[in-house]
């Protein structure tokens, strides 16, 4: 019963913090002092009046793990709330990525094509290179960029996944 | 110089936010003085000069000097520990603050409501590597349970405040402020408590009724019920140890503690097991091995409690009631989760029981379970025996076992610290605590040097009592400056030493896993503990033997001021009844004996 082993899944930790100094290094430190894993991250200030940011942290693990991050991290003094969601639960979460392509020729006009296949956006060009920039779930931002690697991928930013609950339900 | 014309005024003033101009360092010690604050532990430097400089011109706060800042954090947690209050340290920047990382971190693990102001250099100063500059906030932040670098003056107030609150509510912990020394000298604002301490910080300590009612429902069906209760219920204080006597005389149930829960049940209740765990007694482990119904309190599943994960008391129903969320289904995954002060989780548990109707087929289960537990007792994992010829070596438990008639007999109020290891064991076992909040042991850290600066902190806050360190010889070097503390306050600290010349919980595990290879846990070339004590102004003591043991343990007691008593016990003792690493409750070591081969899996566990 205690060391049945369930299935890692991927989750979207979303934490309502109190915008303080220290506030972001007391919930990664946690994450990093408990061994728990961090394949993104995403903060910034929501709400400027009253104080508070929101803070995305991707993990994958069990669901009994899951129930401990949230229940170690609501523990934490500037913490008001946290949200853990899985695919179980109704909620959208994107991610931005910025991707420069290298290339000239036929790649270059490949790259081009594909890029309007995903609706991604070309924000900077020159006569060698293209940045586009793609909002989406991060499978999609994943398949894009796959797909750029052979037509001269040569830098990736992306901003990690900020996430939301779908319909009514706030944080 | 005349001290007392420079006095400053930090009596209470009326309400609301005061217009006096005041340094930052005086607003600090009238929020102290606010908060109720008797005592500070601490130790001066350059960058708490002016708040050393205010306490030096008020006389409402004693400040104790402590001789390491790693002493004063667990003197103060000895202060909280045996007043129920919170306990306050002041240190420099720099080296002082990183000192105080073990303390705060003890503190932690063991739900020890502590302050600890620490000196920072000026706020122009932070982040130019200064002169005695530390990130004491970024070093300290997973060591407490909030941290504050104060940035501008009229934050002081607030924040000191604050500080309190978060330190002695909810799952109580360390939190440090962090006082740039800047803002100490400048003017500062006087403000009384924030109405809302802090707005995200809300700790949940009242419990549901319906999980309660749940978890009553279950008790009443129980055949094998068993309570197993932990430093939760000290911390809630001695009122949640009256009500839990109260559950379980009215119950009937028997009851286990934790190293940290001891006293809350007292020691000689027949209803009353022993500790339970690694060193525990074989009645408490096989109880909870084989109860059907595990009632824990104020407890956290600890691996010294719990030893094989998967063969932890197996096929129970677990109600798990802790005031802090996290620790419910962190280790064990429980039946019935119950989130909420243990006092009130005691109380609402007695009405339900009263409103709720009896099951008839219990009473008689029960007695059955009393009876298996009656033959486990019999078993006397605790027994020893000891040679009562008066040259005979002393055998440890049996040290402590007169040590506590002998204090007892006193009829003073005892307090007992201890070190870290084998006599740590053996006190627990054999020190019988009749009362909550006399019981100051470093737990969860488990930090050797503990014991003799609880035992400063537990003497400065009662004065009169009995306060005893059951040491180590290895340990007590680790903080043994504080005897010159001791010396300064005239504290009657009596230090007893189990002297076996070993690290003898590392010599244990070295013969019990690695084959009797003695790494580095023999104790060379140690002090003579005699002339030690009479270097810091102190009475020393020996007992070489059992004939000397009670005329040295007498004299200690009857002496007025500090004693160190260096009790030379056997070497080679071991401390039994033991769950090997990696061994179920079922399967305990009773004593030498019993050669069970440790498996390479256990010996991976620490």
């Amino acid at each position: 019963m205690t060391t049945q082993q369930e299935s890692p899944v991927s989750a979207v930790i979303s934490i309502q913090v109190e915008n303080e100094s220290g506030a972001l290094a007391r919930v990664i430190g946690l994450f990093s002092g408990r061994g728990y894993n961090i394949e993104s991250l995403t903060v910034a200030a929501v709400d400027e009046t009253r104080r508070q940011s929101r803070i995305n942290i991707v993990t994958t693990a069990t669901q009994r793990v899951l129930e401990q991050i949230r229940a170690q991290v609501e523990r934490l003094v500037p913490v008001y709330r946290v949200s853990v969601m899985t695919a179980a639960d109704p909620h959208v979460a994107r991610e931005m990525a910025l991707v420069k392509v290298i290339a000239s020729g036929e790649r270059r006009a490949d790259a081009l094509r594909i890029a309007q296949a995903f609706r991604a956006h070309p924000v900077d060009a020159s006569a060698t290179s293209f940045v586009f920039e793609l909002t989406g779930a991060t499978d999609k931002l994943d398949a894009f960029i796959d797909l750029m690697r052979p037509l001269g991928l040569a830098e990736v930013s992306r901003t990690g996944v900020a996430a939301i609950a779908r319909g009514a339900a706030i944080l | 110089m005349n001290a007392a014309s420079h006095q400053t005024d930090l009596k209470p003033h009326a309400a609301g936010t005061d217009t006096t101009v005041l340094s930052g360092a005086e607003v600090l010690l009238r929020v102290l003085v606010e908060q109720g604050v008797e005592v500070i532990f601490g130790y001066p430097g350059g960058a708490v000069l002016p708040i050393y400089d205010a306490l030096f011109r008020q006389n409402a706060i004693r400040h104790v000097l402590v001789r390491h800042e790693q002493a004063a954090v667990h003197a103060a947690e000895a202060y909280a520990r045996s007043t129920g209050r919170v306990g306050v340290v002041l240190v420099t920047s720099g080296p002082g603050a990183t000192n105080t990382v073990t303390g705060l971190l003890d503190a932690m693990l063991d739900s020890i409501p502590v302050v600890c102001f620490s000196g920072q250099v000026g706020v122009p100063l932070i982040g130019t590597d200064a002169f005695q500059e530390a990130d004491t906030t970024g070093i300290t932040r997973p060591a407490t349970k909030y941290n504050y670098l104060v940035r501008r003056p009229e934050d002081v107030a607030p924040c000191v405040h604050e500080a309190f609150h978060i330190a002695r509510s909810g799952r109580p912990g360390p939190v440090l402020v962090d006082l740039p020394k800047n803002l100490m000298v400048g003017p500062a604002s006087y403000s009384d408590a924030p109405r809302v301490p802090h707005p995200s910080y809300h700790p949940q300590t009242e419990p549901g009724r319906d999980v309660i009612a749940r978890a009553v429902a279950a008790m009443k069906g129980a055949r094998r019920p068993l309570f197993y209760t932990g430093g939760g219920i000290i911390n809630a204080g001695p009122e949640a140890s009256t009500a839990l006597r109260r559950l379980v005389e009215k119950t009937g149930f028997p009851c286990t503690s934790t190293l940290m829960g001891l006293g809350a049940m007292p020691a000689g209740d027949r209803r009353f097991l022993g500790m339970l765990g690694m060193h525990g007694t074989y009645e408490a482990n096989m109880a909870t091995h084989g109860c059907d119904v595990l009632i824990a309190l104020g407890s956290r599943f600890d691996d010294r409690v719990t030893g094989r994960l998967d063969a932890f008391s197996p096929g129970s129903f677990k109600i798990h009631a802790d005031i802090d969320p996290s620790q419910i289904n962190k280790i064990v995954p429980v039946d019935v989760g119950i989130v909420g002060d243990a006092r009130r989780v005691i109380e609402m548990m007695l009405e339900e029981w009263d409103c709720t109707p009896a099951n008839t087929r219990q009473p008689i289960d029960v007695a059955q379970w009393w009876h298996q537990i009656s033959e486990w007792r019999k078993i006397d994992s605790l027994g020893f025996s000891q040679d009562m010829a008066p040259d005979a070596i002393i055998r440890p438990q049996y040290a402590i076992r007169r040590l506590h008639e002998l204090a007892t007999a006193t009829g003073r109020d005892t307090y007992v610290s201890t070190e870290v290891g084998q006599h740590q064991m053996w006190a627990a076992q054999h020190f019988g605590f009749s009362k909550p909040n006399r019981w100051l042991t470093s737990g969860g850290l488990g930090t050797m040097g503990y014991g003799l600066p609880a035992a400063v902190g537990a003497q400065v806050a009662h004065p009169d009592a009995l306060v005893i360190d059951i040491a180590g010889e290895a340990s007590t070097l680790m903080n043994i400056q504080e005897l010159s503390t001791i010396a300064q306050y005239r504290l009657p600290v009596k230090v007893f030493i189990l002297n076996n010349q070993y690290m003898g919980m590392v010599r244990q595990w070295q013969e019990l896993l690695h084959d009797s290879r003695y790494s580095e846990s023999y104790s060379a070339a140690l002090p003579d503990f005699v002339k030690l004590a009479e270097s810091f102004h102190g009475r020393g003591l020996r007992a070489t033997c059992v004939g000397e043991l009670d005329g040295v343990i007498a004299d200690m007691l009857a002496h007025p001021g500090p004693v160190v008593a260096d009790i030379c016990v056997a070497q080679d003792e071991n401390c039994y009844p033991m769950i090997p690493s990696g061994a179920a409750h079922n399967q305990m070591l009773l004593g030498p004996d019993q050669d069970d081969e440790i498996s390479a899996e256990g010996r991976m566990l620490v």
